[in-house]
């Protein structure tokens, strides 16, 4: 088992490599250079910069030099942790991003765990009550769930909140914490506020992983060792949570990962609507003011968490699992 | 004993047709057992003719502004007044409020509206074939300026009903098309990886790896951004449909791949190799029809996923822009706790866009059931 996981973690520095290749085209997409782009845009505005600057900067990123160069350049102050400055911001990007990656990452691990903490009761429930009118119920929540985009969601209950009890739910602090250095009454806010992101942004999820766990436990449910079980006297529920449910979870891990990249991808939309201080909706702002190296920086941190999602999955699997580690190591 | 030929008799038509019937009709019998899929086909097929003639469903030019009428609430529809039975709207009249300085319209019990079906309205062209001027509803007295707005209208006075119908033109087919993107690359890249196998099948297999393990919001974000803003609404049009298929190709890519490998080690393409059948001719000819209907299954279930990522794009102002319509671009009137608390309305788009994934993900379920034999 080991050995698989440090195959695994080995392979992980090429996969950043090809996402580091990824980002940076993005980066290069728009057409003409970010700086002249830049500059076209502080003339606009009145304001100029000075030729020294400009020059200096263009050095700085090797806009004189070819692509590859230009590549290699960005990566190697990457892996010396230098992620360059904002243009748009006038700040270095690691000092923007610091705050808003704590609170991306915890959006995404709380929803993450809420999911999780409501879909395998309403998977379970579904499964051994099976056409009953719980089950139905949650098969039409499911449909509807996966066809409202989050951001209705969202917008429905900040109007909701705002119409009828008068307080508007966005954001994450209240207006007296927004800038406050960090302390237990902030993280307090924090959490008064986190939980309707949560909510909003896990409901798809709570339904797709509700309805796998159906399916799988179902598939579990009319084995023999239940028949078996039951013909020696086991209690049912003692029964179904100790077998089947076992079973059945390990399908689920495996949904790990396409599901963690598509929170930190789908949290990008809600927090736009919520006005939530995470990357999302600083990589919209500087993907519109083409400050491409913020922008490619966030990608490439999606990306990242992303993979992690997807490792964390291989790695719970195969300690899980004993069929897939013999396979695995064997 | 005597019960048996009876129910032979009685199923004997049934019997032989199922025996002999093509797999195309197999499914359909079995698919029209699904009462839901079927409920959804029918609504599917009212919004697709919607999408077909926008034009006859509105009742106003969609981007006819008019300041003058800017958020005016959704107008209901009324059947019984004082003068009788007959279909008919209240002509609003807007008042400013002193304090607040909003424009607020109210109904005026006063001031009815007859409306009535196939009524002529504004001039349009059919597909650049003919012109006609016939809406299905609208204000029966078409040379007044009194105008109806079913789902009120937005922040520049333009009617959100007709808006809504343009927009189900270019949501409904930007889905399409990306699917349709989705099938070819799909195809394309699963069939060469599952028929040849070997480093070719282990090279596509880690390029879909590794673009399934991309967040596809961030990274569609910033290829639409990279768009060039003075490219046309046609161009903005294809070059996003392109990025939904971009990454969107690879659940069908691995579905198509795992019905070749287990299709190549079947009897009859074994037999169509010994037959001396080129390999275009097993592919197209033997191996495809074997999983068409499950491609046809898959990918409708693929459209919903496309409309709705197209939505969010352009509900953020990455996607398609105005003048496009689409229903993200009427979304993103809506974008912020200010709009949609000074004009509720603004949302309803977001129902068309349930209605239809909702409607497109049931019959997509029942087509999957159908179209597996061994359900």
């Amino acid at each position: 088992m080991l050995q698989y996981i440090i195959k695994r973690l080995l392979l992980l520095p090429l996969l950043l490599f090809i996402f580091t290749i990824i980002a940076f085209i993005l980066i290069q997409a728009p057409p003409g250079d970010f700086l002249t782009s830049y500059i076209a845009e502080l003339a606009a505005s009145g304001s100029s910069m000075d030729r020294a600057q400009i020059d200096a900067l263009r050095t700085l990123y090797g806009l004189d030099q070819p692509m590859v160069i230009q590549y290699f350049k960005w990566l190697g102050r990457l892996l010396t942790g230098d992620l360059g400055v904002s243009l748009d911001w006038q700040r270095p990007i690691s000092e923007l991003i610091g705050d808003r990656l704590t609170l991306t990452l915890l959006l995404g691990g709380g929803t993450f765990i809420f999911t999780w903490l409501i879909a395998i009761p309403i998977g379970i429930l579904s499964a051994t009550r099976k056409y009953s009118f719980f089950d139905y119920f949650f098969t039409v929540f499911n449909y509807i769930g996966v066809a409202t985009p989050t951001f209705m969601t969202a917008l429905v209950l900040m109007w909701i909140s705002f119409k009828y009890y008068g307080i508007n739910i966005s954001g994450l602090f209240s207006a007296e914490y927004v800038d406050a250095p960090w302390s237990l009454a902030r993280t307090l806010d924090l959490l008064k506020h986190l939980w309707l992101p949560i909510v909003i942004l896990g409901m798809d999820g709570t339904a797709r992983l509700a309805r796998v766990m159906r399916a799988n436990l179902l598939d579990e449910l009319n084995k023999p060792y239940m028949e078996m079980a039951r013909a020696k006297g086991m209690s049912e529920w003692r029964l179904v949570m100790k077998y089947p449910v076992r079973l059945a979870l390990n399908p689920l891990v495996s949904t790990i990962g396409w599901y963690l990249p598509l929170i930190f991808s789908g949290s990008v939309i809600v927090a736009t609507v919520m006005n939530l201080p995470t990357i999302g909706p600083m990589l919209l702002r500087a993907l519109i003011s083409q400050d491409m190296y913020l922008a490619g920086t966030i990608i490439l941190i999606y990306m990242v968490l992303a993979v992690i999602g997807t490792l964390i999955s291989d790695i719970l699997l195969v300690w899980l699992d004993p069929r897939i580690r013999m396979e695995k190591t064997g | 004993m005597s019960a048996i030929p009876v129910n032979a008799t009685a199923d004997a038509d049934p019997a032989d047709d199922f025996d002999i019937a093509p797999n195309w009709k197999l499914v359909w019998w079995r698919f029209r057992k699904h009462k839901l899929a079927m409920v959804s086909a029918v609504i599917l097929m009212l919004i697709a003719l919607v999408a077909l003639f926008p034009d006859f469903f509105s009742t106003q030019a969609p981007h006819k502004t008019n300041a003058r009428e800017s958020f005016i609430p959704v107008q209901g529809m009324h059947l019984f007044s004082e003068e009788g039975l007959g279909l008919h709207a209240y002509q609003v009249v807007g008042k400013r409020n002193p304090t607040t300085l909003k424009m607020e319209w109210r109904a005026d019990g006063d001031k009815i509206i007859p409306l009535g079906f196939f009524v002529k309205g504004y001039e349009y062209s059919v597909f650049g074939l003919f012109n006609s001027s016939r809406h299905l509803i609208g204000p029966k007295d078409s040379s007044s300026r009194e105008r109806v707005h079913f789902l009120g209208t937005d922040r520049l006075g333009r009617d959100q009903w007709s808006r809504l119908a343009h927009g189900t033109r270019v949501s409904l087919s930007i889905g399409l098309v990306a699917v349709m993107f989705s099938i070819i690359i799909g195809i394309v890249l699963g069939g060469i990886s599952g028929y040849y196998g070997g480093w070719v099948d282990m090279v596509i297999q880690r390029l879909i790896e590794i673009l399934q393990s991309l967040p596809p919001i961030p990274i569609w974000m910033a290829l639409t951004a990279s768009l060039p803003r003075d490219w046309s609404v046609e161009q903005t049009y294809f070059a996003i449909t392109i990025i939904l298929s971009l990454i969107g190709w690879t659940t069908l890519g691995r579905e198509v791949r795992g019905r070749f490998l287990a299709l190549r080690e079947e009897d009859f393409v074994t037999a169509a190799k010994l037959s001396g059948c080129s390999q275009m001719r097993i592919i197209f000819r033997h191996m495809l029809p074997a999983f068409t209907s499950h491609i046809i299954a898959t990918s409708t279930l693929a459209v919903p996923v496309m409309i709705i990522n197209e939505t969010f794009l352009s509900f953020l102002g990455l996607g398609l822009r105005p003048p496009a319509i689409s229903w993200g671009v009427l979304l993103q009137e809506a974008q912020n706790l200010q709009s949609v608390a000074l004009a509720p309305w603004l949302l309803l788009p977001g129902i068309a866009v349930i209605l239809t994934v909702l409607a497109l993900n049931i019959l997509g379920d029942g087509l999957r059931d159908a179209a597996d034999p061994y359900n």
